[in-house]
């Protein structure tokens, strides 16, 4: 996992120069009057400068509480949240809000405003200059991907995924240190929830904003997570551990439960076959040496032979029988076809796939120009899930490297 | 019915014969205590000759004046309701509803029935005329919409259980829209028993004859007679808004928070979201 | 009925001038061309009356809805009294006025002020609420103070609802300014009962038709100025979604 530091701001980020901030719960508590149990219990947990945390659980668990308790819309009962080392209770509720983004699930943009005013809002409350402000919405509008004439607009006019984008761009408009989300793709239909899913992971690689982000989907969790906080009703944390830490090692029941019965394979997502230790395989070409062939095959891992052409790109396999019956040299055509190719750069739970669909337990892996750099089975797969977390990466960079 | 002035001297004088014996004449003191006094108990008119007031006269103007309304209310009901409630049904005529709405809140009733005085002239008929062309658009429109707000998924429904449209109506369009067709009866009732006030004007007595014919009954009785108004008119407001909440289905819950969406802003449905609140 | 009706009918077709149209108390053209400057000090101060009426009812609701809007629970008992204020009838209401207030124009205009508070208070109470909670939520988050929030979102999102009250509130007005007379007052009310003709004292036809003619003119317009400012002083009102 990637260690924690203060994120530096990558190349062309943004005009401020904010750093992200360290966020940390210290034993934060939320209780209602009159309620027997908290909403929050002593909820003690640090976010890293620059990495998402997602709040994640079932209905009740107050990870919702939790969060609006860092911008103070709820208050915190007992215990202290500390935005950058200094406590969020020693500053103004409205001031403090302003040095905060917020964006939640119903957006809740301002009708009545338009699109280029709503995102110029905390920027207006704080008293920047207009050339400034201007600029500043011209560069988040591009930043989420619209057309800048958008700014003209007013919220009926957008469509539902748009509109949620610059609720983002609102959000991050007077480039605060943290960011809270409550839910921000919730109300988009699952099409475009995944597309502005990874495209706010590909913002994020660009920003490196501290995020509190709260989700009661485990999947968008895992996705979307550098760490993740499960809560159990009641406030409770269960476990706080980055994703591939809480597959492998559920704390107790109740996450094991909510991760799902299938954490294993939600583990595949988390890595491409790059990314593990492949299968040898005795590579062959027609007219080799058949006596050579067979003494590599009886180092390699594989037992069968892999038929590639002069640039080593996979033309199919040779069969055990066909080896041995081989004269001198191998023949011309090889004995069943390799298909599927697998990629380096395909997430293992594809592979995974794809292996199963075609009924084969084994494919040559090749590179981006096509050539065989190994051979990916079930048991590779099935190895890699018992290789400890720290060798697997983030979810950022997953979605990242794909661009 | 279109009789003249002093309808009740007459029976009185041949009552008391020639001393009036109803009490003492007028008092100078224009004050509400005189007011009330004149309500509890007969006296002479200050042109002389005539017992007026008492809770007998009261009682009886009031009883002109309700029954005027009610029998407005009855021609406008059987107008507006049906015709609404058809319409609501169909979907068609919104435009109606609202320009019947507009037009009829800008109508002054003062200019109507002098309108229809002036034109068609004195007498009962022409009151209630007036007075049902008052009370028409508060309940056309109310109507309107309370059958409109029906969800269209439980009209489909009953249709699919094989009610006729007729019955869609009755029975489940009618009940649901109840709460609103109430609200839009109250607007009337309060506008028409308001607007009784100055039908004597036509001839048609009630509880503003007193207040038109000062030269009878004083200043006195014109306060009094306003206190009578003022308090039927309140208890009319409150009988039929007790009413309706005693008519409308237990089951009726009123539709949760609003939307940002709106789409007819009238002025009477504003009378009930307090009313079933 | 009908006969009533015919007889009145071809009464008004036969008479259309000169002094037997008066005296056949008709619909005279003449006479009205000849006394049209009569109407336009009555309209004066008609329209004098009702907006002086909306804009201290407006005043006084839109301060009760700003306490009712903080102090929730007040809302019932301010729709309680103003609901009792509107049900009164406004002549019961001028009459009960006279000895506090004496004969005129304060008696009809403290009525008539009165007559307008629940609709405003109502509709403007009703605006302020149908802001949508996750707009309220998004700038609280945002770090609006109240304050903020109601003068640059709530106020400006409520205006549909308080325009629409405002439009109301101002056709009511024009028609029970008709009745201001009976406190004392003026008005087009005045003129309408002051003129009569014919036998019998009743009111003069031509005259009602001009005088209760400029009352629903004057209504009809009002009421277009309101429906126009709502159309363009809400912009976004007007967008759609593409």
């Amino acid at each position: 996992m990637t260690p924690s530091h203060t994120a530096q701001p990558e190349g062309q980020s943004s005009s401020a120069d904010s750093t992200a901030a360290e966020l940390e719960f210290r034993e934060a508590t939320k209780r209602y009057p009159g309620a027997d149990t908290a909403a929050v219990d002593h909820l003690s947990l640090t976010v890293p400068a620059g990495e998402i945390c997602v709040l994640v659980g079932p209905s009740g668990c107050g990870k919702t509480t939790a969060m609006r308790m860092v911008n103070r819309l709820i208050d915190i009962t007992e215990g202290d949240i500390l935005l950058g080392g200094a406590s969020v209770k020693n500053q103004e509720p409205a001031e403090l809000r302003r040095s905060i983004g917020y964006a939640i699930q119903q957006i809740g943009l301002f009708p009545h405003h338009t699109i280029g005013d709503n995102i110029a809002a905390v920027p207006r409350l704080l008293g920047w200059d207009k050339d400034r402000i201007h600029a500043r919405v011209d560069e988040l509008i591009q930043l989420i991907s619209l057309d800048t004439d958008v700014r003209d607009r007013y919220p009926a006019q957008l469509s539902g995924g748009q509109r949620q984008r610059v609720g983002v761009a609102r959000a991050l408009a007077a480039d605060p240190p943290v960011l809270l989300m409550d839910e921000p793709f919730g109300a988009i239909d699952p099409i475009n929830r995944e597309r502005l899913q990874n495209e706010f992971l590909r913002l994020q690689r660009e920003i490196r904003k501290t995020i509190v982000f709260v989700t009661h989907d485990i999947d968008e969790a895992i996705k979307m997570g550098d760490r993740i906080a499960v809560l159990k009703t009641g406030g409770h944390l269960a476990q706080y551990a980055p994703p591939a830490e809480l597959l492998m090692s559920p704390a107790d029941d109740f996450v094991e439960q909510f991760v799902g019965a299938d954490r294993a394979l939600k583990r595949l997502a988390l890595q491409r076959v790059r990314d593990i230790d492949l299968w040898t395989a005795a590579l062959a070409r027609p007219g080799d040496l058949a006596e050579g062939i067979r003494r590599k095959v009886a180092d390699a891992d594989l037992h069968l032979a892999l038929m590639v052409d002069a640039d080593g790109r996979p033309q199919g396999w040779v069969s055990e029988r066909d080896l041995a019956a081989a004269g001198e040299r191998i023949p011309e055509k090889p004995s069943s076809s390799a298909l599927p190719f697998i990629d380096l750069d395909d997430v293992l739970r594809d592979a995974l796939g794809r292996l199963l669909d075609s009924e084969m337990r084994y494919a040559p892996v090749v590179d981006g120009a096509g050539r065989v750099t190994g051979v990916l089975s079930i048991d590779v797969i099935s190895h890699a899930l018992h290789v400890p977390p720290e060798e697997t990466r983030s979810s950022t960079e997953l979605v990242a490297d794909a661009e | 019915m279109a009789a003249g002035h002093g309808h009740m001297s007459a029976l009185l004088l041949a009552q008391a014969g020639g001393a009036l014996g109803c009490g003492p004449g007028p008092q100078h003191a224009s004050t509400f205590s005189d007011a009330f006094q004149l309500i509890a108990s007969e006296r002479e008119s200050i042109s002389g000759g005539v017992c007026i007031g008492g809770l007998s006269e009261f009682g009886d103007l009031a009883l002109r004046h309700l029954g005027v309304s009610l029998l407005a209310m009855a021609v406008a009901a059987a107008i507006a309701l049906p015709t609404a409630l058809w319409l609501g049904h169909i979907g068609r005529g919104e435009f109606l509803a609202v320009t019947v709405s507009n037009v009829g809140r800008a109508v002054p009733s003062l200019a109507l029935l002098a309108f229809f005085v002036a034109f068609l002239g004195l007498g009962l008929p022409n009151v209630v005329a007036v007075l049902a062309l008052l009370a028409i658009p508060p309940i056309l429109t109310n109507t309107y919409v309370g059958v409109r707000q029906v969800s269209s998924e439980t009209v489909d429904a009953a249709r699919g259980q094989g009610y006729t449209e007729t019955q869609i109506v009755r029975r489940v369009e009618f009940p649901l829209a109840l709460p609103l067709i109430f609200a839009g009866l109250r607007t009337s009732a309060v506008a028409v028993v308001a607007t009784a006030t100055i039908t004597p004007l036509a001839n048609v007595q009630s509880l503003g004859t007193p207040i038109l014919e000062p030269q009878t009954y004083g200043f006195s009785g014109q306060i009094a007679a306003a206190i009578v108004v003022a308090a039927i008119t309140l208890a009319t407001d409150g009988g039929i808004s007790a009413l309706g909440r005693a008519l409308t289905p237990k089951g009726l819950k009123v539709m949760a928070r609003p939307t940002a969406q709106r789409r007819l802003t009238l002025p009477f449905i504003h009378r009930t979201r307090t009313e079933t609140t | 009925m009908i006969d009533v009706l015919l007889a009145q009918g071809s009464g008004f077709f036969q008479k259309r001038t000169g002094a037997g149209c008066v005296a056949e108390n008709g619909f005279c053209p003449s006479w009205i061309a000849d006394n049209i400057n009569k109407y336009w000090t009555p309209l004066g101060q008609h329209v004098f009356l009702t907006v002086t009426a909306v804009a201290i009812g407006f005043s006084i609701a839109f301060v009760l809805s700003l306490i009712a809007h903080r102090q929730r629970w007040l809302t019932g008992p301010i729709t309680g009294v103003t609901g009792a204020l509107y049900t009164v009838p406004s002549v019961a209401a001028f009459f009960l006025l006279i000895p506090v207030s004496g004969r005129g124009n304060l008696t009809a205009e403290i009525a008539l002020v009165s007559y307008t508070l629940l609709i405003l208070f109502r509709n403007i109470t009703a605006g302020l609420r149908n802001v949508p909670e996750d707009v309220i939520d998004a700038a609280r988050g945002m770090g609006l103070t109240p304050n903020q929030i109601l003068r640059r979102i709530e106020l400006p999102l409520a205006m549909p609802e308080i325009l629409a009250g405002l439009r109301i509130a101002f056709t009511t007005t024009v028609g029970l300014a008709t009745l201001a007379f009976f406190a004392g007052g003026s008005g087009l009310g005045e003129q309408i009962y002051s003129e009569k003709a014919g036998t019998g004292g009743i009111f003069f036809k031509s005259n009602v038709v001009v005088a209760g003619g400029l009352a629903v003119l004057l209504a009809a317009v009002g009421d277009l100025v309101f429906l126009s400012i709502q159309r363009f002083a809400l912009p976004w009102r007007r967008a759609t979604a593409t």
